[in-house]
């Protein structure tokens, strides 16, 4: 067995790695404090939230305050799970 | 990506942290509010013991203000006791020393949120705003419910108890400081339960040491 087996490459990237970390402890979280958290631009997040969406880790809500548009990010379930198994990859990475 | 999965972790780890817990605080605003507290307290102590209000040596009224009566029957008291001078004026002390805390918290808060390049106002923010200002609010009601019936004696354990657990309930979204610091306040609250008529020395260590010495280990432990 690979010592990287269950290491998921669709977190090969800080800024993913950074969003999943982030909605695995919050519900709903919007792209302003998204982008905040992560110190990342706009074009930026959007790009690496819409591959997280692809892949269906993420679920994405586009909804109105007044005038504004505004996008929240949430984990799915499948999202979670993988997460929590590169996080235990991670984890036996560092142990070995 | 280049790092290796200890700083991965790390990183993951951080962003779990500041994601849940509002972290722009500063140990000065805790050292300020005690500040305030005591100033307050002292104010207070001049207007209960040593000012003379004519309407408390009334002899149907004279009893009323005797902070060691806990509990005090008589319900005749009503709008004209709650808004007699004497309570305007420990009222409106009050109400400075929450105004220049609220004030300098706000502040340094925003200082501070400005340094680590975050939004002062966040969904952490308000969830922390929502935590504190339930319980909060609740006991503001219950002490003016308390100075209605004259039971002036229970206010400072009512206050203490009551912010205590307000901080107990926005812990969890904050410092982690602040749970030992709820724990303290409601303690000492209960205690002063039992001592009826120190209530303002308990008020002035609860809002004003607590807060001084909590303010000093945060700020000596955040930087």
């Amino acid at each position: 067995m690979s010592i990287i087996d269950g290491l998921n490459k669709n977190f090969e990237n800080r800024v993913r790695l950074g969003l999943m970390s982030v909605l695995m402890v919050n519900d709903w979280v919007d792209f302003t404090d998204m982008k905040e958290l992560l110190n990342v631009t706009d074009g930026n997040l959007a790009s690496h939230s819409s591959a997280l969406e692809k892949v269906e880790y993420i679920e994405v809500k586009k909804e109105f305050v007044g005038k504004k548009p505004r996008t929240s990010y949430r984990v799915t379930q499948k999202g979670r799970e993988t997460f929590q198994q590169h996080l235990k990859a991670l984890e036996k990475l560092l142990a070995s | 990506m280049n790092q290796n999965p200890y700083d991965q972790l790390k990183e993951i780890r951080s962003l779990m942290e500041r994601s849940t817990r509002f972290v722009s605080l500063s140990g000065w605003t805790g050292v300020m509010a005690g500040v305030y507290s005591l100033i307050g307290a002292s104010a207070a102590y001049y207007v209960i013991f040593k000012m003379n209000f004519p309407a408390d040596d009334l002899p149907q009224r004279a009893e009323k203000y005797d902070p060691g009566r806990a509990v005090n029957y008589n319900y005749s008291h009503g709008l004209d006791d709650l808004l007699s001078d004497k309570n305007l004026l420990l009222a409106g002390i009050a109400i400075l020393v929450i105004l220049f805390s609220a004030g300098t918290a706000l502040y340094q808060s925003s200082v501070k949120a400005r340094m680590q390049g975050v939004r002062l106002w966040n969904s952490t923010t308000r969830r922390l705003f929502v935590q504190l200002i339930i319980p909060l609010a609740a006991g503001g009601i219950f002490c003016i419910a308390l100075l209605f019936y004259g039971n002036a004696g229970l206010i400072a354990p009512a206050m203490l108890v009551f912010y205590g657990l307000a901080l107990l309930n926005g812990s969890k979204y904050t410092l982690k400081e602040f749970h030992s610091l709820a724990l303290c306040e409601i303690a000492l609250g209960l205690i002063s339960l039992f001592f009826i008529g120190y209530g303002l020395y308990f008020w002035a260590i609860g809002f004003g040491i607590l807060h001084i010495i909590y303010g000093i280990l945060m700020q000596k432990r955040y930087k």
